[in-house]
């Protein structure tokens, strides 16, 4: 009995305490290595920001958006091991942030807003626009609430540029997001909405590319039966959700290209027509910006 | 346009310096109608509006209920408005202005006979107001009018439309009376309409938003946290005040301090709660309240799933109107001693 006591005291606890010093170790250079050294101070920053405002009127909770990052942020630092160029592009104070929308489900919408939240200087809490159904489903419409997510109506959105907010728009919509493979890459056709609220509101439109959210899922077409049955926006055909292990997206490498803000000016209650010219000038430089990241990178994993 | 016989007040404190603990002793620092009817003025918010009111104009109230604690140079008239005797009251009074605080609700009164009584109520005091040439008219209506919803911008501008009434039969009849007003607006120029909106008001008052708060376990619905406002019963009484300045007229929307998320607010008032799955809390809502057992109709638990949020830029503009209570003197409003 004494005998497996000294055994205890001498090798076990030692043993024990070096396997956990090595695991603490292990998950600080982890959390070092996925959310950065200044972490905490990019927290301590954006906790300022908008205490020094009296609190964010959409529900935006500081503390929750630290825990939805440090999740996101495994995924951009290891999983998809994002590229960022140009992200210095992004102007202080309010700007409209307009990428192509693509993936089957809008991880590249949380990349992005990871992105912003860990590489850029100063740190901004990405505002994006989400659906009003989620809205009706418990916890759902209190997380989007908690991360700085709102309702998808142009208010809001102008309410937010005046505030100074950053906000990201897929003027493709979900069209973009269940594109099939075969027309990935190719740009749906963009509404004109956000050229107004951009207008309106004087905010630069900083263009991004999104280069690997669109091998993510492997989306053979969409079933437009099914989808009307369902009525869901789209039914795609995804063989690799049947195989385990499959339900996770592809680990693509992602590439954020962010290009240079474009500034416009003209009448916000100008007619759709004379809006298409300058959206169609957003759609140009995003699909040019694609196209250049397409030609530059080496493959799809790595 | 403001009565001959009105009193200024000298030195108006500006806001947000009287911060009296002892109810709304302040005035304003403009010329009052000399004479100001009430039409509801034994609720909480029409006695507080007459300890403003009373000492720099006359006062006259209507109720279909008794005021016995009332001050005495305050003449009430206790008599339904609907009935031909309360005309009398601004039979050679010389009404300058009609406040109308006099919307009733029972939830349980579901017979025709509420709405009815409110609508024609309300008609009736705007006959009188057209009969008499009164100058001004306020009804206090409610942001209920816009009703909570998915699909509502956070902030609701006195533009959006008045779906409160979609969903709740209850939102009804303050739905149809800022109707009423609002084409009282459009018809009489010469009277200035004005229609005030507030957020939910805390006090004294025996509101919805006030008892849910004082209920010592609240219930909330599992996995709902939506963004709520809230207005301090003062505040309202300064924007009545506020709105009783000549040339004013419109609708505006009140809002009182920055909105707080549900559960912060009952973080404050250190309230106990009991989350509910939403369905089972429609179930038991709408069961309970068919047994008379809650006050609460169904479609009302929206108001603690949904944003029902207004913008008041246009109160802060045209009337000059600010909140003087932050969120937790408001909040503790619900828990003072009803001694006014």
């Amino acid at each position: 009995m004494a005998r497996l006591r000294d055994v205890a005291a001498q090798d076990v606890l030692p043993l024990a305490q070096r396997v956990m010093r090595r695991a603490r170790q292990g998950v600080d250079d982890a959390r070092l290595r996925v959310l950065g050294g200044d972490f905490e101070e990019r927290v301590r920053f954006l906790r300022a920001r908008y205490r020094d405002r009296g609190g964010d009127p959409f529900g935006l909770d500081p503390e929750a958006a630290k825990y939805a990052v440090m999740v996101c942020a495994f995924f951009h630092r290891l999983y998809f091991r994002t590229e960022v160029h140009g992200i210095e592009n992004v102007p202080a104070g309010r700007v409209l942030v307009v990428a192509n929308h693509s993936g089957q489900l809008p991880i590249d919408a949380a990349i992005i807003g990871t992105s912003l939240f860990l590489d850029a200087q100063p740190p901004r809490v990405t505002r994006a626009m989400v659906e009003k159904w989620t809205q009706t489903l418990p916890f759902v419409s209190t997380f989007y609430n908690r991360v700085g997510q709102v309702v998808g109506v142009p208010e809001n959105c102008l309410r937010l540029l005046e505030m100074d907010e950053l906000i990201l728009a897929f003027p493709e919509g979900s069209r973009g997001v269940c594109k099939p493979f075969s027309q990935r890459y190719q740009l749906e056709e963009f509404g004109s909405g956000f050229m107004r609220l951009a207008l309106q509101s004087g905010a630069p439109i900083v263009p991004v590319a999104v280069i690997g959210a669109e091998e993510q899922y492997v989306n053979l077409g969409n079933l437009r039966w099914a989808a009307r049955a369902l009525g869901m926006p789209a039914f795609p055909v995804i063989p690799q959700l049947a195989i385990p292990g499959g339900q996770l997206p592809l680990p693509t490498k992602y590439r954020l290209y962010f290009g240079e803000p474009l500034r416009f000016a003209a009448n916000p209650e100008d007619d759709d027509a004379s809006l298409e010219r300058k959206v169609w000038v957003v759609r140009q430089t995003v699909q040019a910006m694609i196209n250049q990241g397409l030609t530059e990178r080496e493959g799809v994993f790595f | 346009m403001a009565g001959e016989g009105g009193s200024t007040l000298p030195g108006g404190v500006p806001s947000g310096q009287r911060r009296g603990r002892s109810g709304p002793q302040f005035g304003p620092d403009f010329l009052l109608p000399s004479t100001v009817l009430v039409s509801g003025i034994t609720g909480a918010v029409g006695r507080r509006l007459t300890r403003a009111l009373h000492r720099h104009c006359r006062v006259l109230g209507v109720d279909h209920r008794a005021f016995p604690e009332r001050p005495k140079d305050v003449e009430h008239r206790e008599v339904d408005i609907r009935r031909k005797r309360a005309r009398e009251v601004f039979r050679g009074a010389d009404v300058r202005a009609v406040v109308h605080l006099g919307v009733l609700h029972d939830s349980h009164d579901r017979s025709s006979d509420l709405h009815a009584r409110n609508l024609l109520g309300f008609q009736q005091l705007l006959d009188c107001v057209r009969q008499y040439r009164v100058p001004k008219v306020v009804l206090v209506s409610s942001a209920n009018v816009y009703g909570p919803r998915s699909d509502n911008p956070q902030f609701l501008t006195e533009e959006a439309p008045l779906l409160g009434a979609a969903a709740s039969e209850h939102a009804r009849d303050l739905v149809s009376l800022d109707m009423v007003a609002q084409s009282f607006f459009w018809k009489h120029a010469d009277t200035e309409t004005v229609i005030l909106r507030p957020a939910h008001v805390l006090g004294t008052v025996e509101n919805a938003p006030s008892n849910y708060l004082r209920l010592a376990v609240v219930p909330t619905l599992l996995g709902f946290d939506p963004m709520v406002q809230v207005v301090h019963q003062d505040d309202v009484v300064r924007a009545i005040l506020l709105s009783l300045r000549p040339g004013v007229r419109g609708i505006f929307n009140l809002a009182g301090p920055p909105p707080a998320a549900l559960s912060r607010v009952l973080r404050i008032l250190e309230r106990k709660t009991l989350p509910v799955p939403h369905t089972l809390a429609r179930l038991g809502a709408e069961r309970l309240w068919r047994w008379r057992m809650s006050a609460v109709p169904a479609p009302d638990l929206d108001f603690i799933r949904y944003v029902c949020m207004v913008d008041d830029a246009r109160a802060r503009r045209v009337l000059g109107y600010q909140p003087d209570f932050d969120l937790v003197e408001t909040l503790r409003a619900v828990d003072a001693e009803r001694w006014i």
